[in-house]
């Protein structure tokens, strides 16, 4: 177990590198530290002189990736782009333009959107499963028809819709909730009531329909016709061999999200103030900071990999058939 | 006046043309014929693809540009759709207007003509002239109505042949072969409702105006060739790609399979709209150091959506890819592979001819299902800022504007309105129409 989680904390390493040098293309190869100083700096009366002195300042004066001028190894260790990914990977993102220090921003900024993602992930994976159980239990029925028609009709929503007309009709017409903001502790919950609530339904359509093709697929396997000749009622069919079956496929597709969470979400957050991640990448996208993307981009990398770690590891607790 | 097509006409006309050439050696095979009726022989795909058609009109007309050489023009570059809207482009209004309304919707403080002073007003529309909302309703009602039984007696007629009389019975009945009943009543309810807005549109704002008195409807008509064009011309990126290197790590193994995974798997631990931001941030760069590549604010926007659709191409190849290599995978184990290798037949040969056909359904299922996620990302992109110019017509940005109408007092709502029922319909066809294309495709699901 130790040693196969090792081995796949190795494998994800040149994945991570790959990452690297395809952000590193993006932010210093198309867009070259020269240009960022004279954007940085001002286009007008900027000397060579003064972009030497704002490169040599930001450590950004070393060629991209060979290194003519250095001996031995350094050829390639004392450039750019070594220097660079390994402030990543020691998780070093540097300062902001606004002259913060990111890695204490993203740290601080994690709870809140954590507060949003995590309850909106799980009430959605709970309602999402009943539903769909319930539409099996009934499928072929009326009931069944005519969710599913209400399920393509949200899936053809756009989710900023349903963000207006929650903040319209919840905020601005019956003043149930404040329309945006965000406070620390249990206050909070007056602000993330909405937004979860607008993130469990605007993602019901898609959901439901996905649960319900799983455990469609499993309905029709020789397990079942046995559990029903058993004569088992249909809802502990559904319960004791149905669900428990349609775990394996269930937690492909949701496990690797869970380490992703801590990104929160971009729209969301920015539409209800919150001040998360996801609002803190707007920000530094509208602003035009590239570190922050960059660093977005790093940690979100970092993120789904673990998911996938953590997707391999939780087949080991549900299906017998799998041992590391 | 001369054809002027903008970089990204010349693609739309470019898979226009691949889908036609498609289509037709499609109709060439019975199997392939039977699969496209099996499709179609439900009610739902016939009418969604009607509605679909729709769009895709609107986006051609909208994709045939015309510079216009007389020196009172100035050389501004207009589609067919602008030619035919001209008289909504000759006129704006000043502000907000309701639907069908004659006046501005705020008041404006104007001096009295009478007695000098200062008084709050409601503005007349410039562009509303003095008629009967109801008798021109009448008359493009009627305009639409022959239109479209006109048209549906044509197709009747070609399809018939000379036994038309009967034909017709069958359809009215609703026992013709495919639901043509569905897709004609379909017809007729869009093109009344086009013709009734264009007729509308010559006496008043059928939609209303926006902030600085633009026609609604005008706005998300242009948008419709944004939200088109992103969801196809993607496609025309992700689908070489995809395929090109799904298949050649599916059947050459070993290294190519081992590179071409690390490159997918890398791509993908990416959250998508980081690196698409990421991209379209350093495309932003690039065309601001880069003003020889544009002479007008039209084809600057224009190549801003060229690149804009090359990101979300680069970005979203990987999950069809990863999905071809498994089939790929799969097929090359295949008895009749092994044959065509033992008779000596070329490794390409084999590509083309015995796994790339067979690979033919999950192409299509992923090019159907991306549609519609990508006319809905364009909204979102555009709202996160790193969608399609801020000055182009599109749905993302009319959400974007509308967001900020909703805190007026009163409500400004027809924008955002408007701006829903159009994605939604084509969203909803492209779901419909992709569901069924993956009921009859999908082997695992239609059993």
């Amino acid at each position: 177990m130790l040693t196969y989680i090792f081995r796949r904390i190795l494998y994800a390493i040149p994945i991570l590198i790959g990452v690297n040098l395809i952000t590193f293309m993006l932010f210093f190869v198309v867009n070259t530290p020269d240009d960022m100083a004279r954007a940085q700096l001002g286009a007008k009366q900027t000397t060579p002189e003064m972009i030497q002195a704002w490169k040599a300042e930001k450590g950004y004066d070393k060629p991209l990736f060979y290194n003519s001028d250095a001996e031995g190894i350094e050829h390639v260790t004392d450039t750019l782009f070594v220097r660079e990914s390994l402030k990543l990977f020691m998780f070093d993102f540097g300062v902001s333009d606004a002259n913060r220090n990111i890695a204490e921003d993203i740290k601080a900024r994690m709870g809140p959107s954590l507060s949003i993602a995590l309850p909106t992930f799980l009430i959605a994976l709970i309602t999402n499963i009943s539903l769909a159980l319930l539409l099996v239990l009934f499928r072929g029925s009326v009931f069944d028809l005519s969710m599913m028609i209400a399920a393509v009709m949200i899936m053809s929503v756009s989710g900023l819709f349903y963000i207006i007309a929650g903040q319209v009709l919840f905020s601005k017409m019956w003043h149930w909730v404040p329309i945006s903001g965000y406070e620390s502790g249990w206050e909070s919950i007056r602000f993330i009531l909405l937004p979860v609530a607008i993130g469990v339904f605007s993602g019901l359509g898609s959901g439901v329909r996905w649960y319900r093709s799983i455990f469609l697929e499993q309905i029709t396997q020789d397990y079942v016709r046995t559990a029903r000749a058993k004569g088992l009622s249909e809802i502990a069919v559904l319960f004791r061999h149905v669900l428990p079956n349609g775990m394996l496929p269930i937690l492909t597709g949701v496990v690797v999200i869970i380490p992703s969470l801590f990104m929160g979400s971009l729209v969301m957050e920015s539409f209800f103030g919150i001040p998360g991640l996801g609002s803190y990448t707007i920000d530094a996208i509208n602003a035009q900071d590239f570190a922050i993307v960059k660093a977005m981009v790093f940690l979100g990398s970092v993120l789904y990999i673990a998911g996938l770690i953590l997707t391999d590891l939780s087949y080991t607790l549900f299906d017998p058939r799998v041992t590391l | 006046m001369r054809l002027y097509l903008l970089w990204t006409d010349i693609l739309v006309w470019i898979l226009v043309a691949a889908i036609m050439f498609g289509g037709w050696r499609l109709l060439r095979s019975p199997l392939a014929k039977e699969t496209w009726y099996r499709i179609f022989y439900a009610k739902t795909a016939m009418a969604s693809s009607i509605v679909l058609l729709f769009y895709l009109g609107f986006a051609l007309l909208d994709s045939i540009h015309f510079k216009q050489v007389e020196p009172a023009k100035g050389g501004s570059i207009v589609s067919v759709l602008d030619m035919a809207m001209s008289h909504q482009r000759s006129v704006s209004e000043r502000t907000y207007s309701a639907p069908f309304a004659s006046h501005e919707y705020v008041m404006s403080v104007i001096s009295d003509p009478k007695s000098g002073k200062p008084v709050q007003r409601y503005l007349p529309l410039k562009h509303v002239q003095d008629g009967n909302i109801l008798e021109e309703s009448i008359i493009g009602i009627g305009v639409g109505l022959l239109l479209a039984i006109g048209l549906v007696m044509l197709h009747i007629r070609w399809r018939g042949g000379h036994a038309w009389r009967s034909y017709a019975r069958d359809v009215w009945f609703g026992k013709s072969s495919l639901p043509w009943r569905t897709a004609y009543a379909v017809f007729t309810i869009l093109t009344l409702l086009v013709v009734w807005m264009y007729v509308m549109s010559f006496s008043c704002h059928v939609l209303g105006t926006d902030k600085v008195g633009g026609d609604v409807l005008y706005a998300a008509l242009k948008s419709i060739r944004t939200g088109v064009l992103i969801g196809t011309l993607t496609t025309l990126i992700t689908l070489p790609l995809a395929v090109l290197l799904g298949v050649a790590a599916g059947y050459f193994r070993g290294w190519v399979d081992d590179l071409i995974q690390y490159l997918y798997t890398t791509l993908s631990s990416i959250p998508g709209v980081l690196l698409i931001a990421a991209g379209v941030l350093m495309m932003q760069v690039v065309m601001d150091s880069h003003p020889e590549w544009f002479a007008s604010t039209i084809e600057r926007s224009d190549l801003r959506l060229l690149f804009l659709v090359v990101i979300l191409g680069v970005t979203s190849w990987t999950g069809l890819c990863r999905m071809l290599r498994a089939e790929t995978l799969r097929i090359a184990k295949m008895d009749y592979v092994v044959a065509a290798k033992a008779f000596g037949v070329s490794r390409w040969r084999i590509m083309l001819r015995h796994i790339v056909p067979n690979l033919m359904h999950i192409i299509l299922i992923s090019i159907v299902l991306d549609f519609s996620g990508l006319v809905l990302a364009e909204a979102v992109l555009s709202y996160v800022g790193v969608g399609v110019d801020p000055t182009m017509y599109s749905w993302g940005n009319m959400i974007n504007q509308a967001r900020l109408e909703m805190a007026r007092e009163p409500m400004v709502w027809w924008s955002l309105t408007a701006s829903f029922v159009f994605m939604f319909l084509l969203v909803l066809a492209a779901n419909l129409l992709s569901d069924r294309v993956q009921q009859v495709l999908d082997p695992r699901r239609a059993a």
